[in-house]
């Protein structure tokens, strides 16, 4: 494999992580974070911070997952006292204010950013080996969690709040889980993403990849799995191989989004499912 | 038998209204209340707060013994509490099994890291189905709740809250909206649900129906009791009869 693949395929692994764990606030618990970047840069900045310090590539990843889930939990809170679209904002707040408090401190690197961050002592291709199998672990907890009665608890709480209350669902219990669980593996991914590039600044966790984010999860069919995956996977590749699309890649995205929000709100899941419907009836 | 739900000076304010103004009191296990009153008298106010869904000024409300005043919504339904809401509120994405199941699981869903640790569905499932039976809603179980009509959302609400296993149920005008014959199918089934020995609060509009069902009345008006007791005579009342505009409640419940 070219380093060229290795490369491509580790960044499909982090971004199924981020794409599946954002699903799950906003698919499954439909809480609406337009912040994932921030969990994302929190579990990054962690693990860069214990590799320097330890080269523990297990204690990295412990507390890329605390940082993340911490952030989360903390954002989870708000999610008490805002509603919908109150939240979306909130959450583009703590972004923003992510983004800006890591500039200014100079034990994150500042503007600089991290570098010579030790290497995991993988390789290439084990770090890649690794992200798949974070993603395919991921991914199996996904389809897990929508199936168990925390899956069907999310689903009620996301639709409505109060109805689920007086069925004995404690609504903020359920969202601040979602926020832990979801932001607890952005972190994960966040550290992966250090173990790959062994160099970060902040900016590769802005607003814009956040909204990234959120554009494969409605491409793919919010609260879908496999939807979310395909479009994680096929938004990562699309720049590479068209390089139109990596130019005016924000144009392109944004058009995808609306025109999926205007002619199919289900996404790539819904199509597919109605195909197969019609297939069948064939 | 002892009081399930005793409510004691109950009060709340919305800016200058004072909607419920110091209500007193209890409703005995296997009691059959009707709270009516006029529009605006309070009552679907008095019930949100007996929910925890409205947190009242001052007041007291204790279920089965204990104080609940300061608990939230959830913490009441897994007491033994369930209430419908006036207007219904279905997950309309879920099937109508599925809308059931979910209360029928409330042992599962008490925390999110049980809800986590389980997945099997089949007690809670053949439970919700027998519940959809007993409300008249056997064969609905797999089509989605958003595509029922008004009358069987209406009894969907009721399977919802029956699926809880309460004790108490709190019903929010559970027959509006409905026609003549489905308010009084809906009126037999809330009966049935006493019969089985659950405790039935009834808000409601239809006198007719409520006059038939209900063992006793408690009458608010401007967020006050003015009449509480046996039905005849409590409508008897001359305070409870000026509260209704035109009269005539009394005729029509003798007809």
């Amino acid at each position: 494999m070219s380093a060229y693949t290795i490369s491509i395929v580790s960044i499909i692994g982090i971004n199924v992580i981020l794409a599946v764990s954002l699903n799950m606030i906003s698919g499954f618990c439909g809480q609406i974070s337009l912040g994932h970047g921030a969990f994302f840069g929190a579990g990054a900045y962690a693990a860069a911070l214990v590799m320097v310090k330890t080269a523990s590539v297990p204690l990295a990843l412990l507390a890329a997952l605390a940082a993340g889930s911490l952030l989360g939990i903390i954002v989870g809170f708000a999610s008490l006292r805002v509603r919908s679209d109150f939240l979306a904002v909130t959450t583009i707040g703590v972004n923003f204010l992510f983004v800006g408090f890591v500039r200014k401190q100079t034990w994150l690197g500042g503007e600089m950013g991290i570098s010579g961050i030790p290497p995991t002592g993988l390789g290439a291709s084990g770090n890649m080996i690794l992200n798949l199998a974070f993603a395919c672990a991921t991914i199996a907890f996904s389809l897990y969690l929508s199936r168990s009665w925390m899956g069907f608890a999310f689903r009620a709480v996301g639709e409505d709040e109060q109805a689920a209350t007086t069925l004995g669902i404690s609504a903020g219990a359920y969202k601040l889980a979602a926020f832990g669980i979801g932001t607890a593996l952005a972190g994960l991914a966040g550290a992966l993403y250090t173990f790959f590039t062994q160099f970060i600044t902040v900016d590769a966790f802005d607003f814009i990849f956040s909204v990234m984010l959120m554009a494969m999860v409605v491409i793919g069919g919010i609260g879908s799995t496999w939807g979310v995956v395909a479009a994680a996977i096929g938004l990562t590749l699309l720049p590479e191989a068209i390089r139109f699309v990596n130019d005016y890649r924000l144009l392109v995205f944004g058009g995808m989004l609306v025109l999926v929000i205007r002619l199919a709100p289900g996404g790539l899941a819904a199509l597919v499912y109605r195909l197969s419907v019609r297939v069948r009836k064939a | 038998m002892s009081a399930v739900l005793e409510l004691g000076e109950v009060a709340i304010r919305f800016g200058g209204v004072q909607a419920v103004g110091g209500v007193t009191c209890s409703v005995e296990g296997g009691d059959f209340v009707g709270l009516i009153g006029p529009n605006g008298a309070g009552k679907t106010t008095l019930i949100r707060m007996i929910a925890g869904l409205l947190r009242p000024d001052r007041g007291r409300i204790a279920l089965g013994g204990v104080e609940i005043t300061a608990e939230p919504t959830a913490a009441r339904v897994r007491r033994g509490l369930a209430l419908t809401h006036q207007i219904v509120r279905p997950f309309r994405e879920m099937t109508v099994l599925d809308n059931v199941v979910l209360g029928a699981g409330l042992t599962h869903t008490s925390n999110p890291l049980r809800a986590l640790l389980h997945i099997n569905r089949r007690h809670e499932s053949e439970r919700a189905a027998q519940i959809l039976a007993s409300v008249g809603l056997a064969g609905t179980e797999r089509k989605l709740a958003g595509a029922l009509p008004l009358g069987q959302l209406k009894r969907l609400e009721l399977a919802r809250a029956l699926a809880v296993d309460p004790k108490i149920v709190l019903l929010d005008e559970p027959l509006a909206g409905l026609n003549h014959t489905e308010a009084s199918k809906q009126a037999e089934t809330i009966s049935e649900v006493h019969r089985r020995g659950i405790t039935v609060v009834l808000v409601e509009h239809n006198l007719e129906e409520v006059m038939r069902v209900c063992r006793r009345l408690i009458v608010l008006n401007n967020g006050v009791v003015i009449g509480d007791g046996e039905p005849r005579v409590v409508m008897a009342d001359p305070a409870v009869h000026d509260a209704y505009v035109g009269g005539g409640i009394v005729s029509h419940a003798d007809a």
